[in-house]
């Protein structure tokens, strides 16, 4: 295997309504940057690779427009995954490690606030089975909040806690965008919104875009003073009938954290829409007191869909950058209820 | 590359305009089944599953691999969903071949598939988003011009398409799963058929289809304990261009040109007209097949009709193109790719019954997509590069 590192990542601010810009728009400013960061001359870049969905977007082939905010010429090897960034990540990964190129950049984009996300997401479901109930993700994820909260010794007061710890820490993050003090037990007394979940529980609807540079072995080390070496990339999906699973438990984070070595962990950025999911992966990696958890404020704080997870591994790279971790892990999840996950586990020199 | 990469199972489902009596996740299932089958393998086998279609809208359920995992037995494993545009099935051919070749897994299985019935594909392709281009002619309306500018360019013979469309439509009566089958096919049915877009008539034009096409890939240690003859991968390559960019030759684009360029280049191949036997080549209006002919360095500018003209693309020609009827005769256009992908896997491998090549060892696999910016290609051949 190949060393690959991290070697830059900008990000918009996450913001409820992006009314200003559109999707290329948005993310000139950040391929811009995360290049400029990087220290490798764009032309030298060997692959490119985003992530996004056409449902946000409301329209078919969104992601042929983004390829525009890339100065596309002469023509570029590129590939697109209709995932959240953090699988764009996995395939440049993959591309560098066949020996196709030695960086590549990745980015993703996500506009919610166009649609109505709850409505859109709902047809990420079975349309035979399950989105016919029209159950949405608010629903989805109360249920398993519920199952959580029956099958061990958690309450809705932990629940609370990573609420108003994720927007505490969020003051300190720029690009995030609700963040404050909130009191556990105000939190407590506010009604609930989809019962066990009260509004807190929930992510805000975000806009927003990311992009990273990662590079390999001694193109690394030159680019950057301080590559975050990926030490392990793992994911793995589960069944999508939520009645075949046990939504308690991510088994699938877990099995994806024991292939990618997450271990020795000192900064988990942990994409965790809901509360209690957080709670629900602390578990899976088996992370313990001593690892600072989403010191960014996390999905939380802000959750541009389709971006979030790609952010989680950025801003992991950022405890590395900044000096915060020597270990951090960076984790992704897509689908209804945790259904699939990416960990990434980076390391300082 | 490190590892080298095997097909040594391939599967396509019958395509047809409605396959109503399947659902999504029966189609994707006949078409992997068939290439596990044909692989001597399982779905237990099966190390990682990456999935590729067109855009979502098609059939109405967003990010739909999510719940198609449990029906390609994904459950437990790593699963990619590529979207490239219509060059999706070669792109995704290509990111399950990479899982290989980067010595990740040994054995991947790769799903494609489009159930356009579910949705109307001129609707989702017309969305009006504001301060954007517009879609609203579809697909037809887009190519047309830039098949007439090209036969203002070449001095092409008018009946160039006609000719290419009658070559694939009898090729399509040799393959038992081809969507659009006309057995009494002539020259005067497409000559006199409607213009829909002028210069493409009716029967020069692609169908909408239901359909999937899977592929079993391997590492050399897999590869060898297949039942069936392998197809080795030489080389791939993807290329993108921008699509707001006024140096655009949209006839001739430079991605297309770059891409198989460095194919050959990976390939080891210096006169691909000489070194490849055969081709599969996306063409879903009769023009392109000319038009990429030239793009992909297969004649010299200007004179890829007269590879058409000459039988040179025909069954029996010397470089046969889209045996298999090609995009002409069906078009689950997110399976479209890797089709073209799968069945010059099948000719190498000697598994394309009525449609095979005679001993052929080197194929040439092309998807392409957008409005010509997403190019995926490869190379594939009877022995390990």
């Amino acid at each position: 295997m190949r060393d690959v590192a991290v070697v830059s990542f900008a990000q918009t601010k996450n913001v409820r309504r992006e009314n200003r810009r559109n999707e290329v728009e948005m993310l000139i400013p950040v391929v811009q940057e995360a290049v400029e960061k990087s220290g490798i001359p764009k032309q030298e870049i060997g692959f490119y690779c985003s992530g996004s969905s056409d449902y946000l977007a409301g329209q078919s082939f969104s992601f042929v427009m983004a390829v525009d905010s890339l100065g596309a010429w002469p023509p570029i090897a590129e590939s697109h995954v209709e995932m959240d960034g953090a699988w764009a990540l996995y395939e440049a990964w993959i591309k560098i490690q066949c020996g196709e190129a030695d960086s590549a950049l990745i980015f993703s984009f996500g506009r919610s606030s166009p649609g109505m996300i709850r409505e859109t997401l709902t047809l990420q479901l079975d349309p035979y089975t399950l989105a016919p109930l029209g159950a949405d993700p608010v629903c989805l994820a109360a249920l398993q909040a519920r199952a959580l909260l029956e099958s061990s010794d958690y309450s809705e007061r932990e629940m609370a806690e990573v609420a108003a710890r994720s927007r505490a820490d969020a003051k300190s993050n720029p690009y995030a965008q609700l963040t404050g003090d909130f009191d556990v037990d105000e939190l407590l007394a506010e009604p609930y919104f989809v019962s066990p979940l009260r509004k807190h529980d929930c992510p805000p609807i975000s806009d927003g875009a990311t992009a990273m540079v990662i590079a390999a072995d001694d193109v690394a080390r030159n680019a950057s003073k301080r590559p975050a070496w990926i030490r392990g990339i793992d994911h793995r999906v589960e069944s999508h009938q939520l009645g075949l699973r046990d939504l308690a438990q991510s088994t699938s984070t877990a099995l994806a954290g024991e292939k990618a070595g997450a271990v020795d962990i000192d900064v988990a950025e942990l994409h965790a829409p809901f509360s209690h999911q957080e709670l629900i992966l602390r578990d899976a990696l088996k992370l313990g007191d001593g690892v600072k958890i989403n010191p960014s404020g996390g999905a939380l704080a802000a959750n541009s869909v389709m971006v979030a997870g790609l952010t989680r591994i950025g801003e992991a790279a950022n405890a590395i950058w900044n000096g915060n971790a020597r270990r951090a892990l960076g984790h992704a999840t897509s689908g209804p209820c945790l259904q699939q996950n990416l960990v990434c586990v980076l390391e300082g020199e | 590359m490190a590892e080298h990469c095997a097909v040594i199972g391939v599967g396509q489902t019958k395509h047809d305009a409605k396959r109503i009596d399947v659902s999504q996740f029966g189609l994707v299932r006949e078409a992997a089944e068939r290439a596990l089958e044909d692989a001597g393998l399982t779905y237990a086998d099966i190390d990682a599953v990456v999935i590729g279609k067109a855009p979502d809208m098609f059939e109405g359920v967003m990010m739909p691999e999510l719940m198609l995992a449990d029906s390609l037995g994904a459950a437990g494993k790593p699963m990619l969903r590529v979207h490239t545009a219509g060059s999706v099935g070669g792109s995704t051919a290509i990111v399950a071949a990479s899982l290989i070749q980067a010595g990740v897994h040994d054995r991947v299985l790769t799903v494609t598939y489009e159930k356009q019935s579910e949705s109307n594909a001129m609707w989702a392709l017309s969305v009006k988003v504001p301060f954007q281009q517009g879609m609203v002619a579809g697909a037809g309306g887009y190519f047309a011009p830039l098949i007439r500018a090209y036969m203002k360019r070449s001095g092409a013979p008018e009946d160039t398409g006609i000719r290419v469309a009658l070559k694939d439509r009898l090729n399509a009566l040799k393959n038992p799963y081809a969507h659009l089958k006309l057995p009494d096919i002539d020259f005067d049915q497409i000559a006199n058929s409607p213009m829909l877009w002028d210069p493409i008539r009716y029967l020069e034009t692609c169908p909408s289809s239901d359909g999937a096409c899977a592929m079993v890939l391997v590492n050399s240690s897999a590869a060898k304990k297949a039942p069936k003859k392998p197809a080795w991968i030489h080389a791939t390559a993807m290329r993108t261009e921008p699509t707001m960019f006024s140096g655009r030759d949209q006839v001739n684009p430079q991605a297309g040109q770059d891409c198989a360029r460095v194919l050959y280049k990976k390939a080891g191949i210096s006169d691909p007209r000489k070194e490849i036997d055969c081709c599969e080549i996306y063409v879903p209006f009769s023009w392109f097949e000319p038009m990429w002919m030239e793009n992909l360095h297969f004649a010299p500018e200007s004179e890829g009709w007269k590879m058409t003209y000459e039988g040179a693309t025909a069954l029996d020609g010397d470089l046969p193109v889209n045996m298999s009827g090609g995009v002409l005769s069906s078009n689950p256009i997110g399976a479209s790719g890797m089709l073209r992908f799968a069945e010059v896997a099948n000719q190498i491998r000697g598994e394309a019954g009525e449609h095979q090549v005679d001993g052929a060892k080197k194929g040439f696999g092309h998807a392409y997509g957008g409005g010509s910016q997403f190019f995926s290609m490869w190379i594939v051949g009877d022995q390990p590069l």
